[in-house]
């Protein structure tokens, strides 16, 4: 059979229910073998927003995603969403079109050197070399992207190589003699861990996008005494924030109880998190009188940043519950803890996340988040962009289960939000998928919109328009002195009347009494809806650690 | 030490002190790779972007014939180095690394001198040459092309008698190192 119609039994054999991308000359054949392969193909109308959905999907599922793209621009496009997944380790196989090997070097049309502008951005590429190195490479790029470290994995495919006709037989191993993940804990280190736990009187677990899939091992640790938790802005569920157990987010935008319990803590046991400056913020000052447990799938992020003084490489699936077991057994005294929970709740119920709210109609960011998670009831799934109105919804909504935040966190990509959105409900349909975007990054990946509206896939985007590309304008005036240069967006365009020309319901919003049944009611409306909710345009985003300080320093 | 985002200028000597430029001792790596195409890249890549400048390379094939070892010397802190190797162990296609111990690790190199030795130099060149048992492999009237093995310091030291005569041309193949010892490299 065609190369690309073994391409398209590996992608059944490896049980790939939709795929985004768009077509271009490279991938002609590719396009072919779809049109009766039985896998269901969205039409995206921009390369980044195929990558990005392909994220949000693999985000909200679990799964590997898969985005498509032609050689040359089509690849290109595709650059930021691999370097998206690579910095938030999302399992996603980008398959692009390459022109025919004789071409290959020659400057030929739509030729880019697709491996080499992605080499540093990729868990892993390859290029195919020959038609019958088709089929495993697609195996070992789904195994590569989906075990160990997550990741994305590009495999680039000449078009002349992609018609040739190869005899095909199903693969059913994998052998890569230098890709071996250690996904089992070391024994001894577990015990070290559950005994510095035991005897630890101010214990943190920070938890990053690494504990989403093992958050219901993380609250078995958790609640089998009273450890505190804090989550960075992608472990955000991993921990439900309903629990009394809960901190908060830390970092520069986290509360102040998460942060200041990381400043005092003796230990802290962070699990699949990787010390992120956004987190530590000045790291000569960061949690100075803690020792580090750090549990993480990926050796090199080990005392990358912070010397960690027990190490436990593996998935956390397989150590926590082994912690868990090994902790329970020493039997450790809970009323230990106690002072702890005491210095918790003082700081607890002096700094809320407050924010002042308007005496009149107008909406307050913070107060749009709010509204709706009451309108959803808190059950929504949220993909957010990238500003200001990320961090409050980081803050406002609270997420109680995994995989309910879909955001760009390492890459902090602008346009992330919407295609995600899309990605996320394509791939959990009977969930209510709702996006929080701002007013420039939505215009990022408008587009697809179309994708959703001929899909009829229903999300519905709420854009915090605020007349500014808020969070630039935030530090313009906080450290460069007011100076506003080149933040103001204005109100364009029309969010609404773009909405309708997409084939979407528009809708305005820009009363605070109404707004809680206005968001109810776009949430009642079949089919993608826009929410224009005007928000004032000059609100920050607090508690803060500005940059260069310390947690305990934070302001606001 | 100015934080990014904001307008603070960084000096050299603050880049300095936050060790934005490295030096520390000579490491030899040796690394086994999987034969395939682009492994070079991806590793070198890797040096690249961490800022590190490798000073030799050498690659050759094994006793294995779909693995080769790549053994590259550079200049860094223990920390840094230790942090690529960590990225290096993540690259699928390398299947080892080793930070060769100098003291237990037998390193050599190949270069070759082409020298200017006309009638009164030749035999002083010569008398060099044989000190470090050089090979003489081409002569011709004015010329000669010696042959040496040893580490880079005696390559090195071989360099600094022999420019004076003058150095035509010279070519360094980059050190290649084996564990001492019954132990595999
Ligand atoms: C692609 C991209 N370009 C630039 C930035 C820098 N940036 C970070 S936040 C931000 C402002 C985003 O504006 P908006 O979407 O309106 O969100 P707001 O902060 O106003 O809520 C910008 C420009 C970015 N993160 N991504
Ligand atoms: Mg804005």
């Amino acid at each position: 059979m065609r190369a690309v119609d073994a391409l398209m039994e590996c992608l059944k054999a490896e049980g790939v229910e939709v795929v985004f991308g768009l077509p271009g000359g490279a991938n002609l054949p590719t396009y072919d073998a779809f049109y009766d392969a039985g896998i269901r193909h969205i039409l995206v109308r921009h390369e980044a927003g195929g990558g990005h959905a392909a994220e949000g999907y693999a985000k909200a599922t679990g799964k590997v995603g898969v985005a498509l793209g032609t050689s040359g621009p089509g690849a290109t496009n595709l650059v930021t969403p691999i370097c998206d997944a690579m910095m938030d380790s999302v399992p996603v196989v980008f398959l692009t079109g390459q022109v025919r090997t004789e071409l290959l070097g020659t400057d030929g049309f739509q030729e880019a050197d697709t491996i080499g502008i992605t080499m540093p951005i990729v868990k892993h590429s390859m290029m195919i070399q020959h038609p019958l190195e088709l089929p495993r490479a697609i195996h070992e790029a789904f195994h590569i992207a989906r075990t160990g470290r997550p990741g994305p994995v590009v495999v680039d495919i000449p078009t002349d190589l992609s018609r040739a006709d190869i005899p095909y037989e199903p693969i059913t191993d994998v052998h890569l003699p230098g890709y071996q993940p250690t996904t089992d804990g070391n024994q001894k280190q577990i015990r070290l861990a559950a005994k510095a736990l035991a005897n630890a009187r101010r214990p943190v677990i920070y938890a990053g996008g690494g504990a989403v899939g093992a958050s219901a091992e993380l609250r078995e640790l958790a609640t089998s005494d009273r450890l505190p938790v804090t989550c960075t802005v992608m472990g955000l569920g991993s921990f439900p924030a309903s629990h009394p157990q809960w901190l908060g987010m830390l970092g520069m935008h986290g509360t102040r109880t998460a942060n200041y319990a990381m400043d005092e803590a003796d230990l802290i046991v962070a699990i699949g998190a990787r010390f992120d400056d956004r987190v530590t913020a000045k790291l000569s000052e960061f949690a100075p009188h803690a020792k580090f447990i750090h549990i993480d799938i990926d050796p090199a992020e080990i005392s990358k940043n912070v010397p960690a003084h027990i190490p436990i490489v593996g998935y956390a699936s397989n150590i926590l519950p082994r912690l868990t077991t090994e902790y329970r057994a020493l039997k450790p005294d809970p009323a230990r803890l106690e002072e702890w929970w005491h210095r918790i709740e003082s700081w607890r119920a002096r700094y809320p996340l407050a924010y002042s709210d308007s005496d009149d109609s107008e909406i307050k960011p913070q107060y749009m988040v709010q509204a709706l998670f009451e309108a959803t009831e808190g059950n929504a799934i949220v993909a957010s962009d990238v500003g200001q109105h990320q961090m409050w919804a980081a803050q406002h909504y609270h997420f109680d289960r995994p995989r309910q935040w879909i955001n760009s966190g390492g890459l902090g990509t602008m346009g992330f939000g919407l295609p995600a959105a899309m990605g996320a409900k394509v791939g959990r349909p009977e969930e209510m998928v709702v996006c929080i975007t701002g007013d420039g990054s939505f215009q990022m990946n408008t587009q697809e919109l179309a994708t959703c509206a001929q899909n009829g896939i229903d999300v519905k985007v709420f854009v915090m328009n605020n007349g500014y590309l808020g969070m630039v304008r935030q530090w313009q005036e906080l450290f460069w002195d007011r100076r506003y240069s080149q933040v103001h967006t204005g109100q364009y365009p029309d969010f609404v009347k773009l909405a309708e020309a997409y084939g979407a319901t528009g809708v305005r919003l820009t009363d605070k009494h109404t707004l809680v049944e206005g968001m109810r009611q776009a949430l009642a409306t079949d089919g993608p809806v826009v929410v224009d909710v005007r928000v004032s345009a000059e609100e920050n985003v607090y508690p803060m650690i500005a940059p260069g300080q310390a947690a305990r320093d934070m302001v606001g | 030490m100015g934080e990014p985002g904001t307008k603070e200028l960084l000096s050299l000597e603050e880049l300095e002190a936050a060790g934005s430029f490295r030096t520390g001792r000579k490491h030899i790596l040796s690394i086994l790779v999987e034969n395939k195409p682009g492994a070079l890249t991806r590793i070198t890549g890797l040096f690249a972007r961490r800022g590190f400048n490798i000073d030799t390379l050498a690659v050759g094939p094994t006793d294995d014939e779909t693995i080769s070892r790549i053994t590259l010397t550079l200049d860094g802190a223990v920390q840094s180095i230790d942090q690529v190797t960590k990225q290096l162990h993540k690259l699928v296609n390398v299947l080892k690394i080793r930070d060769l111990e100098p003291t237990e690790t037998m390193a050599r190199e190949l270069a070759l001198f082409k020298i200017s030795a006309d009638g009164g130099s030749r035999a002083e060149v010569m008398q060099v040459c044989e000190i470090f048992r050089a090979k003489i492999v081409d002569v011709s009237k004015r010329t000669l092309v010696a042959e040496v093995t040893g580490t880079q310091e005696k390559i090195d030291a071989f360099e600094r008698l022999v420019r004076p005569f003058g150095l035509v041309e010279m070519a360094r193949t980059g050190e290649i190192a084996i564990a001492r010892g019954r132990a595999e490299t």
